[in-house]
């Protein structure tokens, strides 16, 4: 290969650094939204490389339903210090404080009360104009369809009908007071590129993506973590077992599942990822109901 | 695609970006089913997602469009509406592919799909040959300068494979081309419904020799060679961290538009004019002595001068033209016509200027390619615009610099997109 040629990884990393760029020179209040999952560990290495030398131009929120893993918070607050980032956590105190979970008010509900009313929320209080996100297209055939700027208008919603047509890497940030955009810089990355990404640059994840004995729940094909907070979240009959098991995508403890896996190193976690056959997003309880990906975007999800 | 390969060769293998346009109906939705499934790139759950055809018998039947038409809207009419984006990869290459709706009332979602490609694969439905919307894309490709064309005559399965269509076909598009300089298409007959010529050859089109349409999008030379142009750099954003260890760092950050940068370079500043020279490519990775483009870089340089965003550092001994009128091919999106002496704004890099469409100097009949004379340009339209800008733009002809020869233009009132600009020299 010719030395003026970008492999697709450097080529996917030139591309998501300029679009944050962009954000951050034309937007009066961006910030970026993390989820402590693998891919907000890529945007976030992707925004260091971006503003270096200088600090991140923008603070990391976490929008927090209270069911993260506690291995999740325990990497969030070491690796936020670590960088020197600066984080904001938001919760739905309200909808906690109702006791809302997934048993019993339904995913759907309970994903709208802590997930996106909570990220409406904490976007109004903040007020920022723009919002990073860690989606990409290849996750869902809906996100297939959005763009790297996506318009929301002034309750978050996108309209799918009627986006702006995104022309070469020229970026339309012009918005009316009010409206903001949710930007996704990792549009056209896939889970391939993300793993063998985190292998190039040695960027530091969750542990709970490496397989480890964990005691599971077997549900139908989903293996359902158990831990003391969420095992009222059980269905009747259901009992725990150790699993060797890892996560290919990281959400809330009760609608999370996990894979049976031997991986417990990134050269083996890139070969599973290589020879999946079922995608990522199978293992998200969120996916698989009525409401869809597309309908709860039109809400304001992320 | 086993795991083995990907997995050697995922980190050296280069990316690719297709756009597949056509008429409604010319089944570009199956075709990328097609590839995702016969190259594996739609998974086993996906694939169960999709409604089955009425009736089908196998798996192999499933609706192949319906994995690709994200949108409930879009499945509702069974048409697509918006781009979307679908990935695969092969042990040679990874594949970005923008799948671009036929109807021409979706026009400017294909452009969007387009304005990125190395390569567009056109498809023509064998039973209906070249449409006006198969012109009409095909223009726009030559205007965008899509570097590969790959003509796919698809449904070859329903004229019993007949190959006296296919060249019929083949001729006319051939002949529609050439008009407007277009050379070197590739024309291959192809089934997406049975994949026959898609990813394998299949047995029903023996007389057809060549490369299938994968191996074809395998061997297409990706690189565009932009390290090759003079050197260009828009100024995205200016670092200045004013941090206790940094006090005085100002950095100047960009993509590279084209060419190549070494330390040490002497350059110009634009619209200043003055020169300096580079003092140091600043990367989290390191200080290069060189960098090129596409890649996104912080330069310093080893004078204090003042410079924004938008500004452009150039090579001092190959500066690009500083304007303050345009003619441009525009390929109009908006619902409002273009007309003369209306007001937009321009973005050309990272440069927004405010802009007043001058006149219109023609606009293209796309079956004729005439160029007639036009008071506006509606939606769709695509014709040859003169604009005054209040401030100057640092430019290229598009022909020559797709980076610095493109704009956008942008509604002043309603804040969209609404047009597609490309700079004649």
């Amino acid at each position: 290969m010719s030395k003026y040629r970008l492999t697709q990884l450097k080529a996917l990393e030139a591309e998501s650094i300029h679009i944050m760029r962009e954000v951050v020179a034309e937007f009066r209040n961006p910030v970026m939204l993390y989820s402590i999952g693998k891919d907000s560990s890529v945007m976030l290495h992707l925004a260091r490389k971006a503003f270096y030398p200088a600090p991140l131009p923008f603070p990391l929120l976490h929008v927090d339903t209270a069911y993260k893993f506690p291995e999740m918070y325990e990497f969030r607050e070491w690796f936020v210090k670590e960088i020197g980032a600066e984080l904001i956590v938001r919760r739905n105190e309200d909808a906690i404080n109702k006791g809302m979970n997934p048993k019993g008010f339904g995913v759907a509900r309970c994903c709208g009360a802590l997930k996106t009313q909570g990220l409406l929320d904490a976007l109004e209080e903040g007020n920022y104009d723009a919002a990073f996100g860690g989606a990409r297209r290849d996750e869902e055939r809906s996100r297939a369809k959005e763009r790297v700027f996506s318009i929301r208008d002034e309750f978050g919603q996108w309209d799918p009908k009627n986006q702006r047509p995104e022309l070469w890497d020229v970026y339309n940030g012009r918005i009316h007071e009010g409206e903001s955009v949710r930007v996704f810089p990792l549009s056209n990355w896939t889970e391939m590129d993300i793993w063998l990404y985190i292998r190039e640059e040695n960027i530091p994840i969750v542990p709970l993506y490496y397989a480890k004995e964990r005691l599971m729940v077997e549900r139908g094909n989903l293996l359902i973590p158990y831990y003391e907070k969420t095992k009222d979240q059980l269905l009747k009959g259901e009992e725990p077992t150790m699993v060797m098991s890892r996560f290919r995508t990281l959400g809330c403890m009760p609608c999370t599942g996990a894979v049976r896996s031997h991986a417990t190193t990134i050269d083996e976690i890139v070969a599973e990822a290589a020879a999946a056959r079922r995608s990522e997003r199978e293992t998200r309880i969120i996916d698989h109901g009525a409401n869809t990906m597309e309908d709860k975007k039109k809400e304001g999800y992320f | 695609m086993t795991a083995n390969i990907n997995f050697k060769l995922s980190q050296t293998i280069q990316l690719l970006r297709l756009a597949t346009v056509g008429s409604v109906d010319d089944g570009k939705s199956t075709l990328i089913g097609r590839l995702l499934v016969d190259t594996k790139g739609a998974f086993e759950d996906q694939l169960l997602s999709v409604t089955r055809k009425k009736g089908a018998a196998s798996e192999a039947e499933v609706d192949l469009a319906m994995l690709t038409d994200g949108l409930s809207a879009e499945r509702e009419q069974g048409i697509t509406i918006d781009v979307a984006y679908r990935y695969f990869a092969t042990p040679k290459r990874k594949f970005i592919m923008a799948d671009c709706p036929g109807h021409e009332q979706y026009t400017r979602n294909m452009v969007t799909g387009a304005s990125t490609a190395n390569a567009a694969i056109i498809l023509i439905d064998a039973r209906n040959g070249v449409m006006p919307q198969t012109k009409r894309h095909t223009h726009i490709l030559s205007l965008l300068g899509t570097p590969h064309l790959v003509v796919a005559i698809n449904k070859m399965d329903m004229v019993d494979y007949d190959q006296s269509i296919f060249e019929k076909i083949r001729a006319d598009i051939t002949a529609y081309c050439a008009k407007q300089g277009i050379k070197d298409l590739i024309c291959i007959p192809i089934s997406a419904l049975h994949g026959d010529m898609v990813v394998t050859r299949g047995d029903s089109m023996s007389w057809y020799k060549d490369r299938t349409l994968l191996e074809t999008l395998e061997s297409i030379e990706v690189t565009d060679h932009i390290e090759r142009l003079p050197f260009r750099f828009a100024v995205q954003y200016i670092n200045r961290p004013q941090t206790e260890e940094l006090p005085d760092f100002r950095g100047y950050c960009g993509r590279i538009n084209s060419g190549i940068v070494r330390t040490g370079d002497t350059v110009t500043l634009l619209p200043s004019g003055k020169t300096s020279r580079i003092k140091e490519i600043v990367t989290f990775d390191g200080t290069p002595d060189e960098a090129f483009a596409p890649q996104s870089v912080t330069l310093t340089l080893v004078d204090d001068i003042d410079i924004s965003r938008g500004d452009m550092i150039v090579h001092s001994d190959s500066t690009p033209e500083i304007r303050k009128e345009i003619e441009a091919l525009v390929c109009w999106i908006g619902d409002e016509p273009l007309v003369a002496r209306k007001k937009y704004i321009i973005k050309q890099t990272t440069n927004s200027v405010r802009a007043v469409a001058m006149d219109i100097v023609y606009r293209t009949d796309i079956h004729t390619l005439n160029q007639d004379n036009a008071d506006e340009l509606g939606v769709n339209e695509i014709g040859r615009v003169r604009f005054k800008l209040a401030q100057p733009i640092y430019c290229d002809a598009y022909a020559d610099n797709r980076a610095t020869g493109s704009f956008i233009i942008i509604d002043t009132f309603t804040n969209i997109t609404i047009g597609a600009g490309m700079i004649c020299g």
